[in-house]
C-alpha cells in the first residue's frame, strides 16, 4: 500500500498545460525521487499535492482524496514540505523561523539540533544572513520538529558546497528510516545512495517509473532521460 | 523659537493621527494584499461611537467605545466583504471603495452631513507650557495615543505567536501555509488591529479637530496613504518615521509658506521618495 497516490494529475498555470495526467506512486518507506530535466514539472507536481498549484486529477494520502483541500489543513495532517529555494523567513531569527514550524509543546528540538548542531549557535542569527547550506538545514529543521506522516521534499542539495551536499543528504538518509520522502533531487549520486523507487518526468507526464538503482545502472537509459550520464 | 516648538508639537499631533491610520493600513496590505480604501471609514465609525458614547460614560469611555467600535467593524468587514475576494484584487478594491462612499452616505442619513461638535472634555482644549511655547493639550494627547500605539504594536508583533505570523506572513504568505498555518485568521486579527488604531484616531481626532463629519476619514486617509507608501508597506516603524516627516513637513510649510502649500510638499516628498527608491534598486 504506497502512502501517496497520484493520479491523472493535470495542472494548467497562465494558460499554460504543464502537467498532462501524471500518476505515480509513493512508497510508504525510504525515499521516492521524482527525477527529469529542467522545467518538465517537479516543483509544480509537488506544488499541487500540496494545494499550492490548482490541479485537476486525484491524489489520495493516507487513504483520503486531498487534492483541493487547503495547504495548512494537509500539513496539518502530516505532510511536511521543504520547498526548492528554501524560504527560509529572512527578517526571522533562526529561533523564530523554528518557532514558526512548532504545531504542539513537544517539538522535537532534540532531533532538529542533533541533526544540524549549527542551528542551536546560531538560534539568535537573522535567517537571512545565513549561507545557503545553513538555510537549507533550517528549512529541513523546520518540518522535522514536527510529526510527519510523508515529506516533499525539493532539491535540497541545489546550489550546495560538496561538503554540506553530503551534509544534508546524512540528514536526509536519517530522517527517511522514520518518514517516507518524495524527494526531488537532481544530484545523482545523492539519488543513488537515498532513494529506493524512481519516478522521471518528462514535458509534463511521466517517462518512467522503476527501482532508482536500475535507472542509474543504465546508462544510456539515464542519458536519454535526464541529459546526463550516470557515472559523472 | 516658541514658534518652532509650537509647530514641531502640532505638526507631531498630525503626525500622530496619520500614523494611527497608517499602522493598520500598512499591516493589512503587507499582510494580506488588501489595498483598503475603506480603512478611513473605520476612523468614522470610532469617531461617531466616541461622539455618541462620550456624553453618556464620559471621554475615556468614549475613547473605548470608538476603539471597539473600530475593531468591531473592521472584523466584520473583513470576514464578510474581504474574505470571499482573496485574490481577487480588482473586485476587492470595488468593495471597499464602494463600503467607503456607502459608509459616508450611511453616517450623512444617520446624523447629518454636517460636522457636529464633538463632546471634548474641557481640559483637551487648553494649551500647557512647554519648553518655552504654548502648546494644544490636543496635540499631546494625539501623539501619546500614537506612542502607546506604536509601542503595543512593536512588542505584540515581537513576542506573540501571532505576531511572529504576522511577521512571518508579511515576507512570505504561503510558506506560514505549508507550515501549516492558516493565515486566514490572522487576516482577519490584523483587520481587526489596524480598525483598533483608526478608531482611536477617530476618536482623538474628534477632539482634535472639535468635530466629527462623515467624510472625515476618507480626506486623512488619503495622507494615510502616502505615509505607508514612503514608509513601506507591512513595516510598522516604517509607517512611524514617514507619519513624523509627513506631518511636520507639512505643518512647517503650511505655516512658513503659503496654506495649502504643505499638503503639496507631502504629495512632492512621496514622489522624491519613489524616485529615489526606484534609482536605488536600478543601481
Ligand atoms: N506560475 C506559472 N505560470 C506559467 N508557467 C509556469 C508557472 N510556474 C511554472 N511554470 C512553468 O512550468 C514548467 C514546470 O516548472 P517547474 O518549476 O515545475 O519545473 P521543475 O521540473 O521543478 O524545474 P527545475 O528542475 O528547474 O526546478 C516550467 O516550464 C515553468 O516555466
Ligand atoms: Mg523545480
Amino acid at each position: 500500500m504506497s502512502i501517496l497516490q497520484v493520479r491523472d494529475l493535470n495542472v494548467v498555470l497562465s494558460g499554460l498545460s504543464i502537467l498532462q495526467g501524471v500518476s505515480f506512486d509513493v512508497a510508504p518507506t525510504g525515499v521516492t525521487v521524482l527525477l527529469g530535466r529542467n522545467g518538465v514539472g517537479k516543483t509544480t507536481t509537488l506544488r499541487a499535492i500540496l494545494g499550492l498549484a490548482p490541479g485537476i486529477g486525484s491524489v489520495t494520502f493516507d487513504g483520503a482524496d486531498i487534492l483541493g483541500r487547503r495547504t495548512h489543513e494537509l500539513v496539518q495532517k502530516g505532510l511536511g514540505y521543504v520547498p526548492e529555494d528554501r524560504c527560509v523567513f529572512a527578517g526571522l531569527t533562526v529561533a523564530e523561523n523554528l518557532r514558526l514550524a512548532e504545531r504542539t509543546k513537544n517539538s522535537a528540538y532534540e532531533l532538529v539540533f542533533e541533526l544540524f548542531p549549527e542551528l542551536k549557535k546560531r538560534a539568535s542569527q537573522r535567517a537571512g544572513s545565513l549561507s545557503g547550506g545553513q538555510q537549507q538545514m533550517l528549512a529541513l529543521g523546520r518540518v522535522l520538529l514536527t510529526e510527519n506522516r510523508l515529506l516533499l521534499v525539493d532539491e535540497p542539495t541545489k546550489g550546495l558546497a560538496p561538503k554540506v551536499v553530503t551534509e544534508v543528504a546524512d540528514a536526509l538518509a536519517r530522517v527517511a528510516v522514520r518518514v517516507p520522502i518524495l524527494l526531488v533531487e537532481q544530484n545523482l549520486a545523492v539519488v543513488r545512495r537515498l532513494a529506493g523507487d524512481a519516478v522521471v518526468l518528462a514535458a509534463g507526464q511521466v517517462a518512467w517509473t522503476g527501482g532508482a538503482s536500475e535507472l542509474l545502472s543504465d546508462h544510456d537509459l539515464t542519458k536519454s532521460l535526464l541529459g546526463v550520464g550516470s557515472h559523472s | 523659537m516658541s514658534t518652532v516648538v509650537l509647530l514641531a508639537v502640532t505638526g507631531l499631533g498630525l503626525s500622530a493621527l496619520y500614523f494611527l491610520i497608517a499602522s493598520g493600513l500598512s499591516l493589512v496590505f503587507g499582510l494580506a494584499d488588501v489595498l483598503n480604501f475603506a480603512h478611513g471609514w473605520f476612523l468614522t465609525v470610532g469617531a461617531y461611537a466616541a461622539y455618541w458614547a462620550t456624553p453618556k460614560v464620559g471621554f475615556a469611555g468614549g475613547v473605548v467605545a470608538g476603539v471597539l467600535a473600530g475593531a468591531g467593524v473592521a472584523a466584520l468587514v473583513e470576514l464578510v466583504m474581504i474574505r470571499p475576494l482573496y485574490k481577487r484584487t480588482i473586485a476587492q478594491v470595488l468593495v471597499t471603495v464602494g463600503l467607503s462612499l456607502a459608509g459616508v452616505a450611511l453616517f450623512q442619513a444617520l446624523f447629518s452631513p454636517d460636522a457636529r461638535i464633538f463632546p471634548s472634555p474641557k481640559w483637551t482644549q487648553q494649551v500647557v507650557g512647554f519648553l518655552g511655547a504654548r502648546v494644544p493639550v490636543k496635540s499631546l494627547l494625539l501623539i501619546a495615543g500614537a506612542v502607546v500605539v506604536l509601542a503595543a504594536l512593536l512588542a505584540f508583533l515581537r513576542w506573540t505567536r501571532y505576531g511572529l505570523i504576522i511577521r512571518a506572513g508579511v515576507e512570505n504568505r504561503e510558506m506560514v501555509t505549508a507550515l501549516g498555518i492558516d493565515v486566514r485568521k490572522a487576516f482577519t486579527l490584523v483587520f481587526a488591529i489596524g480598525g483598533a488604531a483608526a478608531g482611536l484616531a477617530g476618536a482623538l481626532g474628534g477632539v482634535y479637530f472639535e468635530s466629527v463629519s462623515p467624510t472625515g476619514g476618507a480626506s486623512l486617509l488619503i495622507f494615510a496613504f502616502i505615509v505607508v507608501v514612503i514608509g513601506g508597506m507591512g513595516s510598522i516603524t516604517g509607517s512611524a518615521v514617514a507619519a513624523v516627516a509627513v506631518g511636520l513637513l507639512q505643518q512647517f510649510v503650511n505655516y512658513y509658506g503659503s496654506a495649502g502649500a504643505g499638503d503639496v510638499c507631502a504629495v512632492a516628498l512621496l514622489a522624491i521618495v519613489l524616485l529615489t527608491r526606484r534609482q536605488a534598486r536600478q543601481a
